[in-house]
């Protein structure tokens, strides 16, 4: 046995005697579900909680973080196979969100020692939770156009203006903005920095903005003569730019690897739908369209994670391949194609909102499909996906967009 | 794909120098202009012999070829790399009649002898195999032959006309299906230089050689059967698994020969003043079409994973890789052509011999709906 099949075993092992049984098939065990955390979570489950109090305490909330900082200083392919095994009994990681997908990781590469030892430790025990502030109301796809101003004054930075589309601000202790610190910079993507700050200092208002699902999963953020200390600038000051690049990347991967679920399961779930739907108890989809769009969901389920099983093979033995930039483009029309099959076969039975007629998995379900609408924006369009894709991996020249 | 584990996608070391030394080669020894030449001369054999030989030389024949017959002994992925290479430059080589239909049914379903008689010929470039299934009214159905085999004294009598039988008009056997019951067929050894057997060649757009092969009372003896006797559906059913497989890996190369030779070109030609690919239009369908190759790579790639490691998921992941390898390419040409524009459509130009192979091979082994239709059926809906 090599090393890593070795410690594959010792990880299923663990994995399985420790995950409470009522968690066990009921995630996709990506890293943007399950216990999210903070000081505002109002988790009551105890077997959620349970399940990240014992993920803390063997430091695999973080696998492969260093110790120093809360995590388990293990290698990135053990922390894949921690990860494989959780997902392979459908258990969510002990704790998920944002601080250890996306900032914690370029925190470790940007940041400074200090704010390393200040940030990490309470992201990988569930402690303190981050939220990203990028969009603006004129800073959409064209982030690099944000107005955010924020002003030295002595050892504090002055932060006026306005932050939108904030996922769950409402939620969080933190956020990792991007800001305008130099307004005359030559290029607009110059003159930004990263600045960390404590959502509770003063002059900050968080407004929840409903969506069309009836959620309320993000807000606006207004920042009213906000200060913060310098040493609250991540990297070098005005150059923010390559940092909150290196933050897109990972939220495109996470949202493609949250999409994924497990292998089969989209086929499966449109599948029981139709049959409790159109009562079919088993047997073929007796119409034969319906039966062949399942089928084209299934192939694309199928190959999109043989796809990402392929980028993560490539990315362990050192030769990251180009094909990582299309996990966000596919994994987002898989989860719409999902759901927009799912509502077919309901039928008028996908109309409900609340209230009797509808049960419950069907309320839910229809709010989801709303919800999954969302998926080909967030994180950066499928539109600006594809541009990126075409001047990266493809080499086409720029013209005017 | 089961959700512990995911099959092993990438090339080991020697398997990248094998995809390597085979995209070379192939590139200078055997473009894609090549189809135009042959198409022209009107030679009668419509690809090389003796590049078939030089590769058979190179070991690439036999790769997949136990080494008791003379082969290399390694498994179908290895056999894939090479596919995949010689279908971006759409070779019109044997490939598909002589080690995707005829070696496939020899390894599934070959007695001893059979093997014995027929493989290290195969290894060594000297023998050419094809299977006969196709006829006239068959429509892609190759499960009720009219081509029937008597019982006669010694053996069987054939009668039947097969259709499109790739390289049937080279080769040295000709496996063809033949109903030996009312319900029932089996697969038989014939040589065509047998009494009762004309081959008349056919001529088909997309550069590949195909013949009509008709069997007049044609006599075999009972070893001529492949596999068993009411055993034919079955084994002409794996056999098409694997060669559905083998397929998709042309069919990716050729995706990728044509997508790279297109977004080659838009990068060159210039109309208002700039390159066509700074138009946004251009670079999200082009950008389409390269989801869409990736993820053909990796179906393509654990399909053939499979024949070699998981024979349980071959059903599932060969229809899965026919399927979207045939709409990939045929995504793939079809913009391609469009990108290029009128001399996209020329015949001085190679692309449109991507488009015709695209057709061709999206037709060949079961169109892509069939292969939904069985994939609803295998996971039961
Ligand atoms: C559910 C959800 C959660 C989010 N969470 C956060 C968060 O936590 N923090 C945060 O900062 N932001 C968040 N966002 C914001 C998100 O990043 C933006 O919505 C996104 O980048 C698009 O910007 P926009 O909404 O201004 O749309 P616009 O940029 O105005 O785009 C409108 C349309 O125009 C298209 N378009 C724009 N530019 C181009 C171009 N160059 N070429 C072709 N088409 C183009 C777009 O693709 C889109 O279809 C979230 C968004 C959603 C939906």
């Amino acid at each position: 046995m090599t090393g890593l099949e070795a410690f594959r075993a010792e990880a299923r092992a663990w994995v399985r005697e420790n995950a409470p049984k009522s968690l066990w098939e009921t995630s996709g065990s990506g890293p943007f579900e399950g216990y999210w955390g903070g000081s505002k979570c109002e988790e009551t489950d105890p077997d959620l909680l349970r399940w990240r109090d014992l993920g803390i305490e063997k430091s695999w909330t973080a696998p492969a973080w260093p110790e120093q900082y809360g995590g388990g200083g293990l290698s990135r392919e053990q922390e894949n196979i921690i990860h494989a095994e959780m997902k392979a009994i459908g258990v969510p990681r002990p704790v998920a969100g944002q601080g250890l997908a996306m900032f914690g990781p370029v925190l470790l590469d940007y940041g400074n020692d200090a704010q390393r030892a200040q940030h990490l430790p309470g992201i990988a025990r569930g402690e303190v939770r981050w939220c990203q502030g990028y969009s603006e109301p004129n800073a959409g796809s064209d982030l690099a156009n944000l107005q955010l101003r924020a002003v030295r004054d002595g050892d504090e930075l002055v932060l006026n203006g306005q932050k939108i589309w904030t996922s769950h601000a409402d939620l969080s202790d933190w956020i990792y903005c991007l800001a305008r610190t130099d307004p005359n910079a030559p290029k607009k993507q110059m003159g930004i920095s990263v600045v960390l700050v404590d959502l509770d200092t003063p002059g900050i208002t968080v407004r929840r903005i409903d969506l069309i699902s009836g959620y309320s999963p993000f807000c606006e953020t207004f920042f009213d003569n906000v200060r913060v200390p310098t040493a609250n600038l991540v990297g070098t000051e005005n150059e923010g730019w390559t940092i909150a690049k290196a933050i897109l990347g990972h939220e495109r991967s996470s949202i493609g690897r949250s999409i994924a679920r497990q292998p089969g399961s989209a086929q499966r779930e449109v599948v029981a739908r139709a049959r409790k739907h159109l009562a079919v108890p088993e047997g073929a989809i007796p119409d034969p369209l319906l039966r062949d769009e399942v089928a084209s969901l299934g192939m694309l389920e199928e190959a999109f994670h043989l796809t990402l099983a392929r980028i993560q093979q490539s990315a362990e033995s050192g030769t990251p391949g180009p094909e990582g930039s299309i996990t966000k483009i596919v994994g987002s029309e898989l989860k719409q194609r999902r759901f927009e099959l799912g509502m077919q076969v309901a039928g008028t039975q996908g109309l409900g909102w609340e209230g009797p007629g509808f049960d419950a998995d069907d309320l839910q379900y229809t709010r989801d499909w709303l919800r999954s609408r969302a998926s080909t924006i967030e994180g950066g369009s499928s539109e600006i996906q594809k541009n990126i894709v075409s001047k990266r991996v493809l080499g086409l020249p720029e013209g005017k967009k | 794909m089961t959700k512990d584990r995911a099959p092993f996608l990438l090339l080991n070391e020697e398997q990248k120098m094998l995809a390597k030394t085979a995209h070379e080669f192939i590139r200078e020894r055997a473009p894609a202009a090549r189809i135009r030449a042959f198409r022209d001369s009107r030679d009668g054999v419509g690809f090389s012999r003796e590049l078939w030989s030089e590769m058979a030389e190179l070991g690439w024949l036999g790769l997949q070829i136990p080494e008791r017959y003379e082969g290399m002994g390694l498994g179908f992925f290895d056999l894939a790399v090479v596919l995949e290479q010689s279908g971006r430059e759409l070779m019109p080589e044997p490939f598909v009649s002589t080690l995707l239909l005829g070696t496939q049914a020899l390894l599934l379903g070959g007695s001893e002898e059979q093997k014995k008689a027929l493989l290290p010929g195969v290894a060594a470039g000297e023998t050419l195999i094809a299977i006969g299934y196709e006829e006239a009214g068959s429509r892609g159905d190759a499960s009720k032959p009219v081509t029937v085999a008597k019982d006669s004294s010694d053996g069987f009598e054939l009668s039947g006309e097969k259709l499109q039988v790739l390289d049937g008009h080279l080769a040295d056997r000709i496996i063809v299906s033949a109903a030996t019951s009312d319900t029932g067929y089996a697969l038989f050894l014939v040589d065509p230089t047998q009494s009762g057997v004309t081959v008349i060649r056919q001529s088909r757009m997309d550069g590949l050689n195909a013949a009509i092969v008709r069997l007049e009372r044609v006599r075999v003896k009972s070893d001529a059967v492949v596999g068993g006797l009411d055993a034919g559906a079955a084994l002409l059913g794996a056999v098409f698994d694997r060669a559905s497989v083998g397929l998709a890996a042309q069919m990716l190369g050729a995706s990728e020969q044509a997508f790279t030779d297109t977004v080659d070109y838009i990068k060159e030609r210039e109309q208002f003043g700039v390159p066509i690919g700074s138009f946004q239009a251009l670079q999200h369908r082009a950008v389409s079409v390269y989801t869409d190759i990736a993820l053909t790579r990796s179906v393509v790639l654990a399909a053939a994973r499979a024949i070699d490691e998981s024979p349980d998921e071959v059903p599932r992941l060969a229809s899965l890789a026919k399927a979207m390898g045939s709409e990939t390419f045929m995504h793939a040409a079809k913009e391609a052509i469009q990108m290029h524009g009128g001399i996209g459509v020329t015949d001085a130009h190679d692309i449109g011999f991507y488009m015709k192979r695209a057709q061709s091979t999206y037709m060949t082994f079961g169109m892509p709906s069939q292969h939904r239709r069985r994939w609803a059926e295998l996971h039961g809906y």
